[in-house]
């Protein structure tokens, strides 16, 4: 019995730091403010912007997101270079340490599309961020009407 | 005699309209082509150049599977013409699909109407849409398909501005200003329709 207490210990041990270690995750020290969702008619994908803080000593690195609202979310950038207008996919956002990364109108963003059922203005999508380490952050999106141009105006 | 003493000064102006007018947007008068399309609208109704004259026409190619750019652009020309006030009358906002595919008439016209009640959507024939893109150098291209058999288009992020006349005016690129836009669209329709 003490034999077997004694080999399990550090392995008890090893278990707890490392819990501790997966607790000091990269959502945690992000906050999320000015989320919203521009909503167009019909089932056309929607755009949705929030603004992400890192209160932590490390960067973090958005990789994507998903809302049980919505059949599929991508992480986007729109360019618009050489007087073109252009979107790709990204892998993801750097959020640098005690800075921020903004997804807003024109630049990053997330694309949602195929929605579950309607969303309609004033509604709260409720979309999970996730990171690089596999850590997620639930915020909530207000869905404004199609002609916003900001979380509130 | 007004008319004459304006006609008077135009000319000792040396021959151009604008001369005296700071315009904030470029100016391409005289270096673009007159407005002149064949387009069918959102209520599904063929229409042409023509049936924009008298009007302030604000020309933007995009498409409504595009949820950051072309969303932002008619937003940011809804509060244009939304500053503008009653003057926002004499204005139109086309907006050209350069998706006819999946921008029928029907989808065209949910869109449009979310975002301004001047706001016109065209769409038609590949070819026709084709026309008047190239007719302003303005290239657009189709991406490749994604995995889920969706796929973005590639266009101007300019706005076109025509006086009432069909003139092409100024150019409008997401350098300028909402204020630059204002006061120009200020100016322009404030010279009143066509004589």
């Amino acid at each position: 019995m003490n034999f077997r207490v004694t080999r399990t210990l550090p392995l008890l041990a090893a278990g707890l730091l490392a819990a501790f270690a997966a607790h000091a995750t990269e959502a945690e020290h992000i906050r999320a403010s000015q989320a919203w969702i521009r909503v167009l008619p019909g089932d056309l994908p929607a755009g949705a912007y929030v603004t992400l803080e890192n209160t932590g000593d490390q960067p973090a690195l958005l990789r994507g997101a998903r809302s049980a609202r919505y059949g599929s979310a991508m992480l986007h950038k729109s360019s618009a270079e050489g007087g073109v207008s252009r979107m790709a996919m990204v892998d993801e956002l750097p959020v640098p340490a005690h800075g921020k990364a903004e997804l807003s109108p024109g630049g990053y963003h997330l694309m949602l599309m195929q929605a579950t059922a309607p969303v309609n203005v004033g509604d709260k999508v409720k979309v999970t961020l996730t990171f690089s380490d596999g850590s997620t952050l639930d915020a909530d999106f207000v869905a404004r009407p199609a002609n916003a141009t900001s979380a509130s105006d | 005699m007004l008319l004459m003493l304006t006609l008077g000064v135009l000319l000792l102006a040396g021959c151009h309209r604008d001369d005296g007018i700071e315009w904030r947007l470029t100016n391409v008068s005289d270096h673009m082509p007159d407005l002149d399309f064949q387009l069918v609208d959102d209520h599904g109704k063929r229409v042409g150049a023509q049936d924009y004259r008298g009007k302030v026409v604000l020309l933007y190619f995009g498409y409504t599977h595009c949820p950051d750019v072309c969303p932002l652009t008619l937003a940011q020309l809804h509060v244009v013409m939304q500053r503008l006030g009653p003057l926002a009358d004499g204005a139109r906002i086309l907006f050209v699909s350069v998706d006819p595919a999946r921008d029928t008439p029907e989808v065209m016209h949910a869109y449009v109407n979310a975002f301004d009640p001047r706001a016109v959507g065209l769409s038609g024939p590949a070819r026709d849409i084709e026309a008047l893109s190239k007719r302003y150098r303005s290239a657009f291209t189709r991406e490749p398909d994604r995995a889920d058999g969706q796929y973005e288009v590639s266009h101007s992020s300019a706005i076109y501005v025509f006086d009432g006349k069909g003139k092409a005016r100024l150019l409008a690129t997401p350098s300028n200003s909402q204020d630059d836009m204002v006061h120009d669209l200020h100016l322009l329709l404030s010279l009143g329709s066509p004589s």
